[in-house]
């Protein structure tokens, strides 16, 4: 056969370094070209990281490409030698020169995951800017079927589908889910971070331009997963400020009531905004008792942990039971079979 | 009927989960019946049945069991492929206004099936057959160490993808994503038939690999031929080794797993339920700590492919085999060390993300190792292109990107903005498609004139895989970029127009592989009818180094009349240097496993198992496990379970192979 066959591959690999490069050059590619110093730190990670595997894939195509060539059948002319397999000094250099490279990377990698551990406040805005003297703006996200919660509780306020923030100011983001799993996500502020119910998940981030940027859920969801979206609004101080006194003025009110007839699942909600909203609404959220009259996830753990409540936990099974399955219009024949909050001391005790 | 004894029969079964109103899904139904009537047809008319019976469906030989385990891949990969080229045409189209022209209520459908299908029902078929069928020769024994099992394994597979292929007429699939993670999978949020339908097609076949996976490293550690100590064996032997012990360790914890999560929707018990303390993370870390390993249960057989092939075609010894063979056995040990890697946005610390991320990057060491040894295979080798080969050298410049994609994932860092992103879709497809795709076509064409005694269509084949090479990288290069664009997976629908382009082409590029499996198919058309031409009498058509090519082509039943002796590495090589004489009188008669219909039994009454549990139809269920009970212990009264091939016989067979060889030179 014809070697003329092989070249195609290099070109398609060429293509395949395509994104590194014209991520140097700059475009829309959000990923590669973002608006927060989080973001672009992730960024010059990846450069960093693929230039160090390309000196290793390079040759290794390369190579692959040329021995494939060099030593085909028809070259009469290229050495033949069918019994060579081995040879120490190659071995040694097989298994150094990856070495090498994830040594480095490993390194590297140590330090950044450290450095940009999502869960670790911010010592920088911008390359040379501390953020040490500036104060974070707190937001808490709650992710509901399928839409954004987002509870600003230092302002009193929340909005549905729409966050804003100053622009180098550190935000410390505090997320939970209502139902499913789902990952926050806005490409040109920082890296996701999963919001899970009965869980907390922090970011911390900053968005160094004035801009509006696309958000979303990158996890599936569900039916709504697609349109789970939001802008996110990267404004002057003088802005959000006058953004926060907006939203102050409206009448609507978010409270446990309004919370759960908000929870319900709906598509392509609109953007919401809520004047005012309760304190401890996200911690409510977070321990699943926004309905009047259940008991708080931290709570029944305190219980649990303390030897149980006997009997009379069944109240509160009873409870969570209804909230699992009728509250969702799945009545019928669903029976519980756990017997929960019952330790064997306090049985006993009964 | 009172609706309570409706009820009763039925369970939650109605006329309504039967898609009628789904166009779609009725045209597919209507062809899928058609081609069944129509081959129901020919077999009753050609009178095949009882061939079909006796030689293949209770056949306990494992060349035929790989042979009909590589058929159900192809089967299912056609369907595997047609949901692909709808997630393809349905994100092509669906920009604004455009609401594309599936709901997302069976694209989510689609996309959680083409997962399913293409691991458990493609690639895992695939790599189980190549391994029944070339292990056994390859280490010269006769069969497997448990032959019934073998055929029961291969039943319980079939059990497994007949459930996934009954959710697309009867009810539907999940809407999850191919990992099921609660609480979404839940009952609370799933309380249909969809995640049902994918627990037990996922338990009936995870029987099948578990008991496969057994048999084959008894196969491997108990049966090889006098001579072949371990360091001796053939390198796809070794990594088949590998990957079964992977298996056997692993698909427990993906069984009990989804025992858990059964439990949570049948007896609704709490252990990934939001409420009364489950964990959904829990489930999280299970299934990635069996999905990791999975992940190394594909690529390694594929690896022992590329390495018969490269050293067989360069007609060369592989480069570096002790060193092949100790990457591949730090690559098994070390996949049970990497899971977090797949949540590493999940909150955990950055201490315990470092550490998964870095010993996911300690795994492309002996991986670039390997790489490297096929290099210098190929280095002052006499390398002859056939397809085998092709594929091979398209191998190893497509999967190095992957391989980089996927180190770069392991950055937690870099994780956090491509995490779920399409560039993660591509990179992994890359290294599925460019190492276990690749691989599983080069090892079926290398084996192919093992199997049936002549040789692939060498056009088509490379038709085939030209289409493929091109193909992939059409189709999922704009998949990086859209990812670099922060473009999520599992997406019906989008706004920004400026993405569609990609998409086109991403669709364009699934086509081209369209047109790669098609070429595939008429490569086996039209090998069968020119199978005269491409009849190959002397059982080793390559050139090749190992055992399997030193019997006919295709093997007698008892594989080898003498059982060979082995003194080298690449045995058969060392043999025919040697000038080895093939002995040609002394023949006794050979102990073989007798056939047996077993395994089809039980692995059906399985299936109406799953069927029943599936849709709370509990008489049936009942009834169905008592009936399984039954037939296995009945199974085990079956005392003919074995026979003597008489020596006449094995002298008749091997006279003509003589004269076959004779009429050669």
């Amino acid at each position: 056969m014809r070697p003329k066959l092989l070249p195609s591959p290099r070109v398609l690999a060429k293509l395949a370094l395509l994104p590194a490069l014209l991520a140097l050059g700059g475009c829309d590619w959000v990923v590669m070209n973002p608006s927060g110093d989080i973001a672009i730190q992730q960024r010059d990670l990846i450069i960093v990281a693929t230039v160090l595997m390309l000196v290793i894939i390079v040759p290794v195509i390369a190579l692959t490409l040329f021995f494939a060539w060099k030593y085909r059948r028809s070259n009469e002319d290229a050495p033949y030698d069918p019994d060579w397999h081995h040879s120490t000094r190659l071995e040694i250099v097989i298994w150094a020169a990856p070495l090498v490279i994830i040594t480095i990377l490993g390194a590297v990698t140590w330090t950044s995951t450290h450095l940009l551990d999502p869960y670790r406040p911010l010592d920088r805005l911008a390359p040379g800017r501390s953020a040490q003297h500036v104060k974070p703006l707190k937001v808490q996200v709650v992710a509901l079927d399928w839409k954004w919660l987002f509870i600003y509780p230092e302002l009193g306020v929340a909005t549905v589908n729409e966050l804003a923030a100053p622009v180098d100011t550190p935000i410390d983001f505090q997320l939970t889910s209502s139902s499913v799993m789902n990952s926050f996500y806005v490409p040109a502020l920082a890296g996701q971070i999963y919001a899970m119910p009965g869980m907390t998940t922090q970011l911390h981030a900053v968005i160094n331009k004035p801009g509006t940027f696309d958000g979303f859920s990158a996890n599936f969801s569900g039916a709504g997963f697609s349109h789970m979206r939001f802008k996110f609004h990267g404004m002057s101080q003088a802005n959000f400020d006058r953004w926060a006194a907006e939203v102050r003025k409206g009448d609507q009110r978010l409270d446990g009531p309004r919370y759960l007839v908000l929870e319900k699942p709906s598509e392509k909600a609109p953007v919401q905004k809520f004047a005012s909203v309760d304190a401890g609404l996200f911690d409510k959220a977070v321990n699943r008792c926004v309905e009047p009259g259940k008991m708080c996830q931290h709570d029944m753990m305190r219980i649990d942990a303390n030897g149980g409540l006997g009997m009379a936990g069944v109240y509160n099974v009873t409870t969570l039971e209804y909230d699992k399955r009728v509250r969702r219009g799945q009545e019928g024949g669903l029976r519980a079979f756990v017997a929960a909050l019952c330790a064997p001391k306090s049985a006993e005790a009964r | 009927m009172s609706p309570d004894l409706v009820k009763f029969i039925f369970g939650r079964l109605t006329w309504e989960a039967i898609p009628l109103h789904e166009p779609i899904l009725l045209g597919t139904f209507i062809v899928v019946a058609l081609g069944g009537l129509a081959t129901l047809g020919l077999l009753t008319r050609y009178k095949l049945w009882g061939y079909l019976w006796r030689e293949w469906l209770t056949s306990v030989d494992h060349k035929k069991i790989g042979v009909m385990y590589i058929i159900l891949a192809i089967i299912m990969l056609l369907r595997g492929f047609a949901d692909a080229l709808m997630m393809r045409a349905q994100q092509a189209m669906a920009f604004g206004d455009n609401a594309g022209y599936l709901p997302s209520h069976h694209y989510d459908q689609i996309f959680t099936a083409h997962g399913v299908i293409m691991i458990f029902f493609v690639a895992m078929p695939l790599v189980t057959g190549l391994m029944n069928l070339a292990v056994p020769l390859q280490i010269g024994a006769r069969d497997v160490a448990f032959p019934f099992l073998n055929n029961f394994s291969f039943w319980m597979t079939v059990g497994g993808a007949v459930t996934v292929m009954l959710s697309l007429f009867v009810g539907e699939f999940a809407r999850t994503g191919w990992l099921a993670y609660p609480p979404l999978s839940n009952l609370a949020y799933s309380p249909d038939v969809g995640v049902d339908y994918y627990i037990w097609a996922l338990q009936i076949a995870g029987v099948g690999t578990t008991l496969s996976g057994i048999n084959l490293v008894v196969t491997i550690i108990k049966m090889r031929a006098p001579g072949m100590s371990l360091m001796k064996m053939p390198v796809f032997t070794w990594t088949s080794l590998c990957t079964n012990v992977l298996i056997v360790a692993t698909f427990p914890i993906l069984t009990a797993t989804l025992a858990l999560l059964t439990a949570d929707r049948y007896l609704y018990t709490n252990f990934f339920t939001n409420d009364f303390g489950g964990n959904p993370m829990m489930y999280v870390n299970l299934i990635w700590i069996w999905g990791h390993p999975e992940v190394y249960i594909l690529i390694l057989p594929a690896f022992g492919v590329f390495s018969e092939v490269v050293s067989t075609f360069c007609g060369k010894r592989l480069f570096g085999y002790s060193s092949m063979v100790y990457a591949t056995v730090v690559i098994t040990i070390l996949s049970y060390l990497v899971w977090l890697h797949h949540f590493f946005t999940m909150g955990s610390g950055a201490s315990v993300n470092s550490f998964f991320g870095i010993t996911t990057m300690i795994i492309s060491i002996p991986t670039g190792a390997k790489i490297f040894n096929w290099l210098f295979t190929m280095y002052r080798g006499r390398i002859r292109y056939e397809v085998p080969m092709l594929w091979t050298v398209g191998f190893m410049v497509t999967f190095v990107i992957g391989g980089m994609t996927g180190v770069l994932l392991a950055v937690p860092p870099a994780d956090f903005v491509l995490h779920n992103s399409l560039f993660l879709i591509a990179h992994f497809h890359n290294v599925i498609i460019g190492g276990v795709v690749f691989g599983m076509f080069a090892g079926i064409t290398y084996w192919f004139p093992k199997a049936f005694g002549f040789k692939l269509d060498p056009f088509w084949g490379k038709v085939s895989f030209w289409c493929w090479l091109v193909g992939f990288w059409v189709a999922f290069t704009p998949l990086y970029v859209l990812g670099l664009m922060g473009v999520t997976r599992r997406v019906s629908h989008f706004e920004d127009p400026s993405l569609q382009i990609w998409f086109v082409i991403a669709a364009i590029g699934a086509v081209i592989i369209l047109c790669g499996i098609i070429a595939f198919i008429v490569q086996i058309v039209v090998s069968v009818l020119n199978r005269e031409a491409l009849r190959d009498e002397t059982g080793d058509p390559w050139g090749g180094r190992t055992l399997e090519w030193s019997t006919s082509s295709p093997p007698p039943a008892y594989n080898f009349a003498f059982t060979p002796v082995v003194h080298q590495l690449d045995a058969w090589w060392d043999m025919k240097a040697r000038g080895y004489e093939r002995p040609t009188t002394g023949y006794i008669p050979i102990h073989m496993p007798a056939n047996t219909g077993a395994g089809v039994i039980l692995a059906g009454i399985s299936t109406v198992l799953g069927f029943a549990l599936i849709w709370h139809i509990w008489w049936l269920a009942a009834v169905s496990f008592v009936a399984l009970a039954a037939a296995a212990i009945a199974h085990t009264f079956n005392f003919k379970r074995d026979y003597y091939i008489p020596a006449e016989e094995v002298v008749r067979v091997e006279d003509a192979r003589t004269e076959a060889l004779r009429s050669l030179t």
